[in-house]
């Protein structure tokens, strides 16, 4: 490795650096202080500085608002934090073909902010919008409630922009919308964690804005009544856009449905709710209730673990079960807001030993039922506990690609699937 | 072939699974574009996946490339036999192994034609979105490797879209499971790259699909407009207006005559014809209708029909979906292409082709998917008459490139194959397709998996487990090791 005042030097020198700071406890992630905060102005620059460091033999750590910068495993280490918060124009709104080209340390709000203007949005509600970058969010992965109606991000995303550890700036993908010329590397680093290499800009297919839109909420008996209601509803012809679940420790099942549609639309589908309901009443609520994802990550203590699960809707009355039993039997406090579509965010609180337990064994059933179970965010004493879980058998293919775009282990190392 | 490999592969697949008698291997010397033949040296039928492994276990072992084929339908040629290698059909693995309505799920071997899955479910309401033009014979492989589209992927999105989870043979004969029937499995979405990667990457041999409930009503509107900038203008209004149909279609007027001439889907003649379909709840769909119809009357639209019965609705289809096969009653031969373009650009592109086509003195006939702006140009030409099918084939190029200029793509939803290979670098750089090919050697290192296709120059991976052999690229001189 060379020494840390040439590597800064050259940094400096060769990539025209200006915005090359030492980094301060602020920066630290997942409790390891970095030893340098580089803020490129240009992808330009960033892919340098990180080709730089790639031949100092020094590791990195993108980040974008820093919201979910401690998801996934800790890196084994850091020396460069790259922030793309100097990348954050909006490169190009083509509205009427319904495209935006934006840079990776664009913030979500200001993304939608810009589409909005032209009555349009990124059908995509990611959480903490006000901070949380376009890198950021494709990165890792996050997933929201418009996701039933409009797909995930990986569906949404239609070219990408990245820079890699030697220094190659590379597109695939495009500007319009259908296009099937080359590999789909957009959702190659669409949920890769910044281990691959370091997005540096995207362009998304974009939707209208809602002429109109209505939430309804209801409550089922138990478990099985609420999944009973949650298939009924999917299998219904209703054009709803969003549909979750919330639950508690203690309390009964809440589900939430969200229409958008003309005002002619939303008194029809109303009407079809109630009928299918039967004589479950659904009250209309306010549109904040699709908040309650994100209110999960309030206030969180020493003792609190968020995790992210994926299982299938027919699975739902019994995970919500085990989740139940699992958590009453070790005194864990547990909150959840699963979507239908099989996503849910989980919230559990309780010391961490007991913690751990649970986890444990909620991952288990989950994966032996084809699911999944990732910790997002624990207390430090549980930083030993894999995030990922069993990632199948395709590890190994992972790590070959890993290999191909970083073979020196540059990006993030140790963060990822099989010690990726 | 040597002998010894050929009797090892026969021993695989049974005497019926093993096709080499020239006579019948001219069958599979194309796929849906004829301009390009190859003979291979044989071609497998593999029944399972077990067989799909032993003979990629024996190409690995041998070096010898191998091309995987559906239906054969494919119109880029990436079906197309490579020289000294085999073909390995995916057709009678055909079966559809799993259907799990409550979770909207299909689970099918590679060979079940597309058209099949939406057949199995359709008595409970659900049907499989991606509707390529061919879907009654094309087969789930081919639309996993190519990322099939067709006319309803504005609203629905592409095959990628509604694929969960892939079982797949990497070119070295070892078996990978790629996503799953949940969402979101931990680890790379390397099941978003597989599909569309035409084949180059391994063999799917199970696939488990997304399959989306029908909606309430379905209303398909045909408008009769003076020209395609009317057309088109008209949907750049129903876009504003903050509407996503679930297709919109064009047709100018020289693709309205072929389609009449084929199958009399009695379309008005006009200079541009406009299909809109909506689906949805009633009422929604209604009130939306309503305000499509008047849009396009303002882009001045002079026939406005809704159709009035599902009969009429499936005629009005079927004009659009024989579009190609049509052009077969006004010209000898014709060229397919598949460009995109910002839709915005359309009257500009337009007026481009149509100047190439007079430049020329060859015809262009023009089918879009309006919506997404996915051109498909066919140019019309006599192969009998001397130089005309370079021409044509020159005019072709020249129009994706029109494409490529005004930021579009090559390729909407056919592929790149064998025969768009050569504009890949006008549209991408030489670092973006050196990213593309370091992930394609993650998956073939030895460069067996489709190997001439996609990419213009064929790069060999750095690292070569075991003993090093000359790749037959190699030695044939058409590829460097790097």
């Amino acid at each position: 490795m060379l020494k840390t005042s040439t590597f800064e030097e050259n940094l400096r020198a060769v990539a025209g650096l200006e915005n090359l700071r030492v980094a301060t406890a602020d920066d630290a992630v997942s409790g390891m202080l970095p030893q340098f905060v580089a803020e490129p102005d240009n992808e330009n620059q960033l892919a340098s500085a990180l080709s730089l460091a790639n031949e100092a033999g020094m590791t990195v750590v993108p980040r974008g608002g820093a919201t979910k910068l401690d998801w996934g495993n800790p890196p084994k280490k850091v020396n460069l934090i790259l922030s793309t918060a100097r990348l954050n124009r909006i490169v190009e709104h083509a509205w009427a073909d319904l495209t935006v080209t934006a840079e990776a340390g664009c913030t979500l709000q200001s993304l939608q902010h810009t589409l909005a203007q032209h009555g349009q949005r990124l059908a995509f509600d990611g959480l903490w919008p006000e901070r949380a970058t376009i890198g950021g969010v494709l990165s890792a992965n996050d997933s929201g409630a418009l996701r039933l109606r409009f797909g995930a991000l990986r569906d949404l995303i239609i070219g990408v922009t990245i820079a890699l550890p030697d220094g190659t700036l590379a597109s695939s993908g495009g500007k319009v919308v259908k296009n099937v010329a080359g590999y789909d590397l957009p959702k190659l680093v669409t949920g890769a964690f910044g281990t691959l290499g370091v997005i540096t800009r995207a362009v998304f297919r974009l939707h209208p804005l809602p002429r109109a839109a209505k939430t309804f909420s209801f409550t089922a008996e138990s478990f099985p009544a609420m999944q009973q209601h949650i298939l009924a509803i999917q299998d219904s012809q209703l054009a709803h856009t969003a549909l979750q679940i919330r639950c508690a420790a203690g309390e009964l099942p809440a589900a939430d449905i969200l229409f958008e549609a003309t005002d002619a639309g939303l008194a029809a589908q109303e009407s079809q709710l109630r009928k299918l309901l039967g004589s479950v009443r659904a009250e209309q609520s306010s549109g904040n209730i699709w908040n309650a994802r994100q209110d999960l990550w309030n206030r969180p203590t020493n003792n609190t673990l968020l995790a992210k699960i994926s299982l299938l809707p027919t699975d739902i009355a019994k995970t919500l079960g085990s989740l139940k039993a699992i958590c009453d039997s070790r005194k864990v406090n547990w909150q959840i807001a699963l979507q239908a579509t099989g996503i849910g965010m989980l919230r559990l609180e309780a010391d961490p030993s007991r913690l751990s337990e649970a986890v444990k064994q909620l991952r288990t059933e989950l994966q032996s039922r084809g699911g999944a179970l990732v910790v997002l965010r624990r207390p430090q004493e549980l930083h030993s506990i894999d995030a990922w879980g069993n990632a199948g058998d395709s590890v190994s293919l992972m790590c070959a690609v890993k290999h191909q775009l970083d073979p020196k282990n540059t990006l993030n190392p140790g963060r990822f699937v099989g010690g990726i | 072939m040597d002998a010894r490999i050929f009797q090892e592969l026969r021993s695989i697949v049974g005497a019926h699974g093993l096709v080499s008698s020239p006579e019948e291997l001219h069958t599979y010397e194309c796929d849906g574009l004829t301009n390009f033949r190859v003979m291979p040296l044989a071609v497998l039928l593999p029944s399972d996946t077990q067989q799909v492994q032993a003979i990629v276990r024996v190409c690995h072992r041998e070096r010898i490339p191998f091309v995987a084929r559906g239906s054969g339908t494919g119109l880029s040629g990436g079906a197309l036999p490579v020289e000294n290698g085999v073909v390995i059909s995916l057709a009678r693995m055909n079966r559809i192994l799993e259907v799990d309505l409550p979770n909207a799920r299909v689970i099918v071997e590679p060979g079940v034609i597309n058209l099949d899955v939406t057949g199995r479910v359709q008595p409970h309401q659900y049907f499989y979105a991606p509707d390529p033009s061919s879907q009654s014979v094309c087969s789930i492989g081919g639309n996993v490797a190519e990322n099939s589209g067709g006319a309803h992927c504005l609203k629905y999105g592409f095959t990628t879209t509604h694929v969960l989870g892939l079982e797949v043979v990497l070119p070295d004969g070892s078996l990978v499971h790629l996503g799953g029937k949940c969402l979101d499995m931990p680890g790379y979405d390397l099941m978003g790259v597989f599909v569309g990667s035409e084949g180059t990457l391994g063999i799917a041999t199970k696939v488990t699909l997304r399959i989306v409930k029908r909606p309430e009503c379905i209303r398909t509107l045909l408008a009769a407009f003076p020209g395609t900038n009317e057309a088109g203008a008209a949907v750049s209004g129903i876009i504003a207006a903050g509407m996503l149909p679930a297709a919109i279609e064009m047709m100018d007027n020289l693709a309205i005559q072929a389609a009449e001439a084929a199958v009399h889907p009695n379309y008005p003649d006009c200079g541009g014809l406009l299909l809109v379909e909506l689906d949805g709840p009633v009422a929604e769909v209604e009130a939306l209708m309503r305000h499509v119809d008047e849009i396009c009357r303002k882009n001045g639209a002079w026939e406005v029909r809704l159709a009035q019965t599902d009969a009429e609705r499936m005629l009005v289809w079927k004009g659009r979906k024989a579009a190609f096969a049509a052009m077969g009653r006004i010209s000898p031969n014709y060229i397919v292409q598949d460009g995109v373009i910002p839709r915005t650009a359309l009257p500009q592109v337009m007026s481009e082709i149509a100047r190439l086509s007079a430049e020329t003195g060859l015809r262009v006939a023009n089918v879009f998917h309006a919506g997404d702006g996915n051109l498909h140009p066919l140019v019309l030409y006599d192969r009998r008459i001397a130089g005309q099918e370079q021409a044509a084939e020159s005019l072709s190029y020249k129009i994706l490139e029109l494409c490529l200029a005004a930021g579009g793509s090559i390729t909407g939803e056919h592929g790149v194959g064998e025969e768009k290979k050569r504009m890949m670098s006008k549209m991408f750089s030489e670092p973006d397709l050196d990213t593309m090919q370091r992930v394609r050697c993650a998956f073939d290192p030895l460069q067996l998996s489709n190997p001439t296709k996609i990419f213009p120059t064929p790069r060999l991976c750095g690292e070569k487990p075991g003993e090093y052999v000359a790749h037959p690229l190699e030695t044939a001189g058409v590829a460097e090791r790097y």
